[in-house]
């Protein structure tokens, strides 16, 4: 055998070419790894810029206007605050149940499996369907009025609720079984161990996840259109049967906007605001995982 | 002293209850897709009354709103499927090559900051994205692609892929990530270099998840709406795919956007134009859900098992 | 025959002198660190042409390390540190200029749970040649045909070579990778434990196979086994808390053992 066959000159075999395949091929690896990253970035940087002289206290104050200079986006502000606090509302009880439910007191059974593959297909439906259920049930068959709060947030609860059962599965399945023996054992009722020992651990689970599919809600606008919400509201909504607007339908109305004030000005700050609120809320869902997953290394 | 061990009615009673309210809330989401369903197939039945399947699915002109109306569905599908396989082009590549990178190449440190990094591609409403497009993208490309008309395409195709690669990305990593080392050892004892190993062990050890991962991040592009509605304006037409030129950089409407058009204007429950929306919607339904399954089946029945 | 505790061990020929001997690997003052954990120190050594070679010792005695220096497998963990020399041939492998990729084509290794790839049969024995650029049809069949018949498995595999590998039994699985590693002609064969996870009746396939493969290839085995390494060693290295204790031809090592700590492991007074 020839000793110098292992050194690297030796050309005889195809190893050179391998390598220099190698090599082109991790630097297409970083490339694509830093593609959407460094894009979404320099698009981030530049609407910012484009915002930093328009985004004021007034911006927040102000109603929405032709003008650019007095544009503002209070009702669609309050409009998203509002719907996406009544969805929060809505879907926790009725997410964290269902997966009370699936998780402490249905057994592996076909039913459950049943339960469990309708979620998931229901969270791979197309938020505009949600809509067109939202349009379907809600204004056509119980009649209520087109584009009101009360509606969105029962249409954009829909939407969200898949999300919120399967993250509060995952947040309940995490809880040991060792405690839910402890406690069985001292006597207590099923209920009264969920309430008592299992809801309290997997809360930061179930937040993290409720509060990044809230994050997500406040960016839907599809469904809300499908429902009648306005894209332009000039008053901000003060009950359930308001009509009302939200944050991303302003900014697709303001999108038409050809004026350079407004692609260039206005809408940039809007869009900001919105960001600001669904960075900040991803932020918080973050925290909340840390410390979910510092009390499971403290086990 | 005695022990009272009988069961307690009151407490039966209230632990029974507390288990029938969490299960109808369970059920609540059984009850959601019948709605879906129902509501979906209710209208679009009286719509196919009123126009026929055969109009519907093999005409070419899609205009509910504007006389002469004609609900072909065609130029809708056209587009979709345009915008689809644009978008996947840009996504699917991209999305693996970084889940290849994340799984095999890069170290702790570096994962630790980039996947994060790339969930937040995915937390970007598509509004923003839609506007991204029409505002910066296609200025941009306008510069050296002369005829790139303002709705087009290729910068929505840009901007909703950049938004799907953490879904490809991170299922495809996952599946990666699960190929067990002692396979990794295998290939590398018998003297292969590591772009051999991953390319022809790693990869297609994974295959399964991979492609499923696929499935899914298209079935999103194929529901995606806002960025589309925005950026690729509201001509629908029938693409024609041998000219790359005329496909990329003109105007599209897919069929989601068709549905916002139709939501946005002044119909009346009462129209036809109305009941196209279901008839649409239950198309997209069926495009979607299609595809979710196949890429439930293909995960599960290709499972490698190491 | 001679008998040891009540095994029967192979009568090493006593004729045949180091001298007579070529050395494929000579370990020269070998230490290896895990990050700042000193796992072999100074292990000076010698592997033989066409004789298996047996590395035994007490768990966590650094024998599976040293396994792993041979073809460098231990440069895929972070972290890790090598001083002193193995020569291949009087080339060293850690030297600067020598490829892990080219030396790993001349030293295959055989791990102790079998890892087939999730492909066919045949795909698994082709694998090493596909990738270093063979990629003629016959030429393929003939090497698979030939590594499998080595392997001692063609017989029962012929009939299914494109059955996915995994189908297999254990046993069949190890033999499958042994066939892996001979397809790319290797001069040396590293096996870690190969026994460890089959049953008796698989682990003596698998001890006629090493035997038989000495004839071609040279063989280093690591067992927990005594048994084995009587049986299967020509030579045999007795490693301790990272030392090399003891290396000897088998008959000397187990019947008249040098040092004591080598006799008390021998006769299971620890490990």
């Amino acid at each position: 055998m020839a000793v110098k066959d292992i050194a690297s000159g030796a050309a005889e075999d195809n190893i050179r070419k391998e390598r220099i395949k190698g090599i082109v091929f991790q630097v297409f690896c970083v490339i694509a790894a830093l593609f959407g990253i460094v894009s979404l970035g320099a698009l981030l940087i530049y609407v910012i810029y484009e915002a930093a002289g328009w985004l004021d206290l007034e911006f927040i104050t102000n109603t929405p206007s032709r003008f650019a200079e007095k544009a503002g986006v209070r009702p669609p502000l309050l409009g998203s605050a509002f719907v996406i606090g009544l969805v929060a509302l809505f879907s926790l009880p009725l997410g964290v149940g269902s997966a009370i439910y699936l998780e402490e007191y249905s057994k592996q059974s076909f039913f459950r499996r049943f339960i469990e593959i309708n979620i998931a297909n229901l969270a791979g439906v197309p938020s505009i369907v949600y809509g067109l259920l939202g349009l379907g049930l809600f204004v056509s068959t119980f009649g209520m009025p087109h584009g009101i709060v009360l509606v969105g947030a029962f249409t954009l609860t829909l939407r969200v609720l898949p999300i919120v059962i399967v993250s509060s599965q995952e947040a309940i399945k995490a809880v040991p079984d060792l405690q839910r023996h402890a406690s069985l054992g001292l006597g207590t009722t099923r209920w009264q161990m969920i309430r008592t020992v299992v809801l309290p651990e997997a809360v930061p689970g179930i937040l993290t996840g409720t509060i990044i599919a809230l994050a997500n809600a406040m960016g839907e606008t599809a469904p809300l259109i499908m429902i009648g919400a306005a894209t332009t509201m000039f008053t901000s909504p003060h009950g359930l049967f308001s009509s009302f607007s939200a944050m991303p339908l302003q900014i697709y109305a303001w999108s038409d906007f050809p004026q350079s004030e407004f692609q260039h000005g206005v809408t940039p700050a809007a869009i900001v605001v919105l960001l600001i609120i669904i960075l900040s809320m991803n932020g918080i869902a973050v925290y909340f995982r840390n410390k979910f997953y510092q009390k499971k290394r403290q086990k | 002293m005695e022990l009272d061990l009988h069961k307690q009615f009151r407490v039966d009673i209230k632990e029974h209850l507390v288990k029938f309210v969490f299960f109808s809330f369970a059920f609540l989401s059984v009850i959601t897709t019948v709605g879906i369903v129902v509501v979906l197939i209710t209208d679009s039945a009286i719509f196919f009354s009123e126009v026929s399947f055969f109009e519907f699915f093999t005409g070419t002109r899609w205009s509910p709103t504007i006389r002469p109306e004609e609900f072909g569905v065609l130029p809708l599908i056209s587009g979709t499927l345009t915008f689809t396989l644009v978008t996947s082009l840009i996504a699917i590549p991209t999305g693996l090559l970084a889940a290849i990178f994340l799984s095999e190449y890069a170290n702790e440190r570096v994962r630790s900051v980039l996947k994060p990094a790339l969930e937040v591609l995915a937390g970007i409403p598509t509004v923003v994205y839609g506007y991204f497009a029409l505002v910066y993208i296609t200025p941009m490309l306008k510069s050296f692609i002369p005829q790139l008309s303002t709705f087009n395409v290729l910068s929505a195709s840009i901007v909703v892929g950049i938004m799907i690669i953490p879904t490809i990305a991170s299922i495809s990593e996952d599946a990666m990530r699960a190929v067990p080392n002692t396979l990794r050892h295998a290939a590398f004892g018998l003297g292969v270099t590591k772009f051999q190993v991953t390319t022809s062990v790693v990869v297609p050890s994974a295959l399964s998840g991979i492609v499923s991962s696929f499935i899914l991040g298209i079935s999103r592009v194929i529901g995606e709406t806002m960025a589309v509605t925005i950026a690729g304006g509201n001509m629908s037409r029938m693409v024609n795919w041998l000219k790359p030129g005329e496909t990329l950089f003109e105007p599209v409407q897919t069929m989601t956007a068709a549905m916002v058009e139709i939501g946005v204007s002044d119909v009346t429950g009462d129209s036809v134009a109305y009941r196209s929306l279901f008839a649409v919607g239950l198309t997209l339904f069926a495009m979607t859900m299609v595809l979710n399954m196949v890429s439930a089946y293909i995960k599960r029945k290709y499972r490698e098992k190491y | 025959m001679i008998e040891l505790d009540g095994t029967i061990m192979k009568h090493n020929e006593r004729t045949e002198t180091e001298q007579k001997l070529d050395t494929v690997i000579n370990v020269n003052e070998l230490s290896f660190y895990y990050g700042q954990t000193q796992a072999l120190f100074n292990i000076d050594m010698r592997i033989y042409k066409n004789r298996v070679t047996s590395i035994i010792g007490p768990s966590g005695c650094g024998k599976s390390t040293m396994l792993r220096c041979f073809n460098r497998m231990n440069d895929l963990i972070e972290g890790t540190q090598v001083e002193g020399r193995i020569l291949l041939n009087d080339k060293n492998i850690y030297d600067k200029d020598i490829d892990p990729v080219r030396l790993r084509r001349h030293i295959g290794m055989v791990f102790q749970q079998p890892n087939p790839f999730p492909k066919s049969i045949f795909d698994n024995v082709a694998y090493g040649p596909r990738m270093f650029g063979t990629h003629n049809r016959e030429k393929l069949q003939e090497i698979t045909e030939t590594s499998l018949k080595k392997a001692a498995l063609w017989d029962e595999v012929k009939d299914r070579l494109h059955k996915s590998a995994l189908s297999l039994s254990g046993g069949q699985q190890q033999r499958l990778c042994i066939a892996r590693a001979i397809a790319v002609e290797p001069e040396v064969i590293l096996m870690d434990e190969p026994a460890s996870a089959l049953d008796p009746i698989a682990t003596t396939f698998i001890e006629d196979l090493i035997d038989e493969l000495k004839k071609n290839y040279t063989v280093v085995i690591v067992t927990h086994n005594m048994q084995q390494a009587g049986r299967v060693g020509d030579y045999t290295a007795f490693f301790l808390n990272g030392y090399l204790e003891e290396f000897d031809t088998t008959e000397k090592l187990f019947l008249n053992p040098a040092s004591k700590k080598t006799a008390d492991y021998i006769s299971g007074r620890f490990g």
